[in-house]
């Protein structure tokens, strides 16, 4: 079993979503959130802004947990994110993970994807700057 | 000649906020005008970005930005009917003020017989010394959407 870092990766904000870490995927975190009525948006549906969320979420775990790797240690705040929702939340549980698509010196480029049944189907993806402080 | 407008984001924004996840952030009505709606989201210590840092995380402004853009669409059509979040991009400027609600504006500039376009800003108090700047994309997606709104 790899050895995965001691990282924390759910900000208050994540936790009081109901945003949980599901598993590595290797080295990615894969973070999960449960249809709950604190996502739902229209009826039986994820809010854009909950999905927004979990994604945003899954792409700072990725970047800690690289960070940690790494042996760095940085504040992390955010520079921007676009989001692109392709099909909608549907009531069920929601996956999300992300990949660092390039790590700088004082910025981070992640792309993340959501998925629900299958993740070669992602519900929505982001690309994400974080600026490292 | 004036036709008395039908959609009124200051009685659909309760019933919308009511619960679900607008609900659970506390999102309330501000203000509106033709083609724009502001809300706000208080200040909440269980929504922070970091631990031990008294920053409002990013995602309580993208939800504000999507539902503040949501009521501009149907303030815009001057009704309520389903749509969805198809792009939406949010840059952060700077941090929310520790303690600070912080107020969501967005515009529906341009409606086609499928898109609505949008674009807002975030901010603290003064509008203008934004937290954050929004542009996005949301498409009709027919079908029913079965809250009841007011003169929906």
């Amino acid at each position: 079993m790899a050895e995965h870092p001691e990282i924390s990766v759910l900000t208050p904000y994540a936790r009081s979503l109901g945003i949980k870490l599901a598993k590595w995927d290797g080295d990615t975190p894969v973070m999960r959130v449960d249809f709950v009525e604190a996502v739902e948006g229209r009826p039986e549906h994820y809010h854009g802004g909950a999905t927004g969320g979990l994604l945003e979420t899954a792409g700072y775990a990725a970047l800690r947990a690289l960070l940690a790797q790494r042996d760095r240690e940085a504040v992390l705040k955010p520079i921007n994110i676009t989001v692109q929702y392709l099909s909608a939340g549907k009531s069920r549980e929601t996956y999300a993970s992300g990949r660092v698509t390039k790590l700088g010196r004082r910025s981070a480029n992640i792309t993340v994807e959501a998925w629900q049944d299958n993740p070669d189907r992602p519900i929505a993806t982001a690309v994400m700057n974080v600026l490292m402080a | 000649m004036t036709e008395t407008a039908k959609f009124d984001p200051r009685a659909a924004t309760p019933v919308l906020t009511s619960r679900g996840h607008s609900g659970w952030l506390g999102l309330a009505y501000s203000d509106h005008g033709e083609d724009w709606v502001e809300l706000t989201l208080p200040w909440r210590t269980d929504l922070l970005g970091e631990d031990g840092q008294q920053v409002l995380a990013s995602g309580p402004i993208m939800s504000l930005m999507d539902m503040a853009s949501g009521l501009a669409i149907w303030k815009k059509m001057d009704r309520f009917e389903p749509i969805a979040t198809l792009d939406l991009r949010v840059d952060y400027v700077r941090p929310a003020r520790e303690g600070a609600s912080v107020y969501g504006r967005s515009q529906c500039y341009r409606l086609t017989r499928s898109a609505a376009f949008v674009r807002g800003l975030a901010h603290d108090g003064d509008v203008d010394d934004p937290v954050a700047h929004i542009q996005g994309v949301f498409m009709k997606i027919g079908g029913a959407d079965t809250r009841e709104v007011p003169n929906g």
